[in-house]
């Protein structure tokens, strides 16, 4: 799968899904693991491919989630305008986070914390300010015609999620065989050795991560039109933003098919253990929590690594 | 401004409330001014041993302040195990590791506290818990005096240890310098659990104090953990005196904070004071310049 | 003949410690200039303050008769100074052919042609039967060859080498120095930090001595070889008398 034909492949296979099956809860299932998928893929972009671990995700998913919704809720914005300012605010976040944590040199632990710290920051402000509707929560106005990006059935939502992580993969291909997708590697791999052969580390970093966030907003933006409501807690709570991360470094971090490959796992994983609990709240995370230990100890390139061993 | 009568009681009772986020972090602080790494399960450990706590005194009943004698060996055995077994082993010594597997076990010990107990919150009721005291202008809480006077005890005992012992000879060279002490036969991976099994028995201490006063649920802990890591970033990252310090100053600012914002902004506070350090003097007020 | 670099009163002090004090020299174009000195005499440290690793705490230096003091390093290596390090920092995880690509991107967009590049730059330094080698694999030896590579893979015209024969064996050090001169052959300027006294005789048209931040010699090789001052550098105060004592007697 080393060309774009491979994406092709992949990508036209999963779009065939809706043609084999109607289930609502099948079509549901996959929507959320391409959801995670995507979200994931902007986290791999940042921390797979550029070695900055970011724990704090959620303020760009979060970020593109409310705006989307609150541009149309109380602005009267058309959705799908609202979908590219919503990304484009996520963005925005990226780079004013990333300007400030790189140039002050923040790495490793440090970064991983201010992010985090940014992402409480939004989460805290987002549960008290009007605008979001504070405690309530925002609730998209349910309009099921395309040009409101809502649909009755599941298979337009999937379609397009699915076309959402397509160009994800694409974005991220299209990395791996540039200058950029060389340099950005090099930062991860040693700092000092990259300034030395004329690499602004700064700049590419910044440059990631505003992609990243990017990609993450997406994934934002489209969770609003999905289930139509959101509060402080789901848009920016932690819990995407380990999933964020549990997705790529389960998949194969650093690589393309990685984001995809945990997500569908991880999806999976906690599918079949709400199933043998009877959805007891919290078994699921806990999987995922003893998951991402068990990858790091035993399968550092994930899944990705483990099968290429075997080939 | 407000007068006198109001700041007074702000200013002691942030006093009070910092000196246990001083706890906190103090457990915080010393695992990364050896191990180099920042715990994100501190939260989640400190959750544990108010549930702990919890259970010491609805099955046992045992008062907090007496269950803390017991609980303190058991989490310091705890943190040993985890950072042995768990951390050290899974990390294969890379510190971008060990950001993903505390990360990991804080997911794991939190959510299955969650599972165990549901998201309920819980409280003890003690027939001393709404005692106060008289100071000047201010009534105190008698739990949060005894708190701080605890707080200020533990720092001591951890300074003479740390001082005074073999072992804490061993912690400090291994902080300073961890291939000469390995060269001179300290053994490295002990130091380093015994290192994470006192941070973390801090927080069955910060629990037994807290619960007097305070409630829990499984997320809990989280509330202090953000609170923690402004406090070691404040204080310098690995400092002691410094966590001390940074703690009673952040208990001050939030006191103040939720006098003049309001409640829910006094946290709003402590995050921009976080954010603002980690930017512009990443190693703390009172650390060296990196 | 023209000065291509020119480093003058450079200072340097880490809190209480003075690692260089108002340290001066120049390198002609296209010569081989060693900079020598004992151990902790700040010759790194100068090395990093020349590429902009390090901001001098006084002095300014001089590159193609324009002045680059504190600017970043990788306005310096698009300059064309490129460096070495004393300790090989490879990209861990990445091929020979990559890592040399890294340098070559800086004139080469295309990631194709970058990586054809590394071809010729590897087989310069030797390196040709590695290409597809992780570097982490690589010996001693093969990370200061990589080291080279890289830095030539920049295209530059000074090139500062921090001891690429330190950690070699004697065979070893025999098979670097035609590479090293081939290179300067090409027209590119270098200067040497180098221990091995063998080699900087046999290399450097220009020697500078540097003791506890200082320059307290410069002048051919041979003439530095048996300047007194250097001598007492070396192996202490009154080393050179008891040298020549024992010579004469």
């Amino acid at each position: 799968m080393r060309s774009y034909g491979g994406i092709a492949l992949v990508v036209a296979a999963l779009a065939c899904v809706p043609l084999l099956t109607a289930s609502n809860v099948v079509l549901n299932f996959m929507v959320v693991a391409l959801l995670i998928a995507l979200v994931g893929q902007g986290w791999n972009v940042l921390g797979g491919y550029g070695g900055q671990y970011s724990f704090g995700h959620a303020a760009f998913f979060g970020t593109g989630a409310y705006v989307t919704a609150i541009l149309q809720v109380r602005y009267g914005v058309n959705a799908w305008l609202g979908l590219v300012i919503g990304i484009a605010a996520g963005a925005l976040v990226g780079a004013v986070t990333g300007v400030l944590s790189f140039r002050s040199g923040l790495r490793g632990s440090y970064f991983a914390l201010v992010t985090l710290a940014f992402a409480e920051v939004l989460r805290i402000v987002a549960s008290v300010a009007p605008i979001t509707g504070a405690g309530v929560g925002t609730l998209v106005k349910l309009d099921l015609r395309w040009e409101a990006f809502q649909f009755q059935s599941r298979a337009p939502f999937y379609w397009i999620i699915l076309a959402f992580v397509a160009v994800s993969l694409l974005i991220v291909k299209r990395i791996e065989g540039s200058r950029f997708g060389a340099y950005l590697v090099a930062v991860r791999e040693n700092e000092d050795a990259a300034r030395a052969v004329g690499i602004d580390v700064v700049r590419v970093k910044l440059t990631a991560m505003i992609l990243s966030a990017a990609i993450t907003a997406a994934g934002g933006c489209f969770y609003a039109q999905y289930f139509l409501f959101l509060d402080a807690g789901i848009a920016y709570g932690p819990w995407i933003s380990v999933e964020a991360l549990l997705a790529p470094i389960i998949g194969g971090i650093g690589t393309i098919y990685g984001p995809l490959l945990g997500a569908l796992v991880v999806k999976t994983l906690g599918e079949i253990t709400k199933l043998m609990t009877g959805h007891a709240p919290g078994l699921d995370l806990v999987i995922y929590g003893a998951v991402l230990i068990l990858v790091v100890a035993y399968a550092p390139r994930g899944i990705a690594g483990l099968l290429r061993r075997r080939t | 401004m407000l007068s006198p009568i109001l700041l007074i009681p702000a200013v002691l009772n942030g006093l009070l409330t910092g000196a246990v986020y001083a706890l906190v972090a103090l457990g915080l602080t010393l695992i990364y001014g050896v191990l180099h790494i920042i715990n994100f399960a501190h939260g989640a450990l400190l959750t544990c041993a108010m549930f702990a706590a919890f259970f010491a005194h609805k099955m046992l009943g045992l008062d907090p302040y007496l269950a803390a004698v017991g609980l303190t060996p058991l989490f310091f055995c705890l943190g040993y195990v985890l950072q042995r077994f768990v951390i050290g082993p899974a990390a294969h010594g890379e510190d971008r590791n060990v950001l993903l597997v505390t990360l990991g076990l804080a997911v794991v010990i939190e959510n299955a506290l969650l599972y165990a107990f549901r998201a309920d919150t819980r409280t003890i009721n003690l027939p001393y818990g709404f005692n106060v005291v008289e100071v000047g202008p201010a009534f105190l809480s008698v739990p949060r005096v005894i708190g701080f006077g605890v707080v200020i005890v533990v720092a001591l005992v951890l300074w003479l240890l740390m001082r005074f012992t073999d072992t804490g000879k061993a912690i400090r060279a291994v902080a300073k310098e961890k291939l000469g002490a390995e060269l001179t036969g300290i053994d490295v991976a002990h130091i380093y659990a015994v290192t994470f099994g006192l941070g973390t028995a801090c927080l069955a201490i910060a629990a037994c104090l807290l619960l007097p006063t305070y409630y829990v649920n499984p997320h809990a802990g989280n509330a202090f953990v953000l609170i923690a890591f402004t406090i070691v970033v404040l204080g310098g990252m690995g400092s002691v005196a410094g966590a001390l310090l940074g703690g009673l100053i952040v208990g001050v600012v939030e006191s103040l904070c939720g006098l003049y914002l309001g409640e829910s902004l006094g946290q709003v506070g402590i995050f921009v004071i976080f954010i603002l350090v980690l930017l512009f003097r990443p190693s703390g007020l009172f650390g060296e310049r990196a | 003949m023209t000065e291509i670099l020119r480093v003058e009163h450079i200072s340097r002090r880490f809190g209480g410690l003075l690692a260089l004090d108002r340290a001066s020299f120049t390198a002609d174009e296209g010569r081989i200039v060693a900079l020598v000195g004992p151990n902790g005499a700040g010759k790194t440290t100068l090395f990093s303050i020349i590429t902009g690793f390090l901001k001098p705490t006084e002095g300014r230096v001089f590159y193609q008769g324009a002045e680059i003091t504190g600017e970043p390093p990788h306005l310096i290596a698009r300059r064309g100074i490129a460096r070495t390090f004393q300790i090989a920092q490879p990209f861990t995880g990445l091929t020979v052919r990559e890592n040399i690509a890294v340098g070559s991107h800086l004139s080469r967009p295309s990631r194709a042609s970058a990586l054809a590049a590394a071809e010729d730059v590897a087989d310069a330094v030797g390196l040709s039967a590695m290409l597809e080698t992780p570097a982490a694999s690589l010996t001693v030896a093969g990370r200061k060859r990589l080291e080279l590579a890289r830095a030539l893979a920049i295209e530059p015209r000074l090139l500062l080498l921090d001891e690429v024969l330190a950690g070699l064996n004697p065979s070893e050090i025999r098979d670097m120095v035609p590479v090293i001169q081939a290179i300067r052959a090409r027209g590119i300027t270098i200067v040497m930090i180098e221990h091995v006294m063998q080699a900087v005789m046999s290399l450097a048209e220009q020697v500078f001595v540097l003791a506890e931040g200082r320059m307290i010699a410069m002048g051919p090789p041979l003439a530095i070889a048996a300047d007194a001052r250097v001598i007492e550098a070396y192996l202490g105060h009154g080393a050179a008398q008891r040298m020549r004592g024992a010579a004469h007697g």
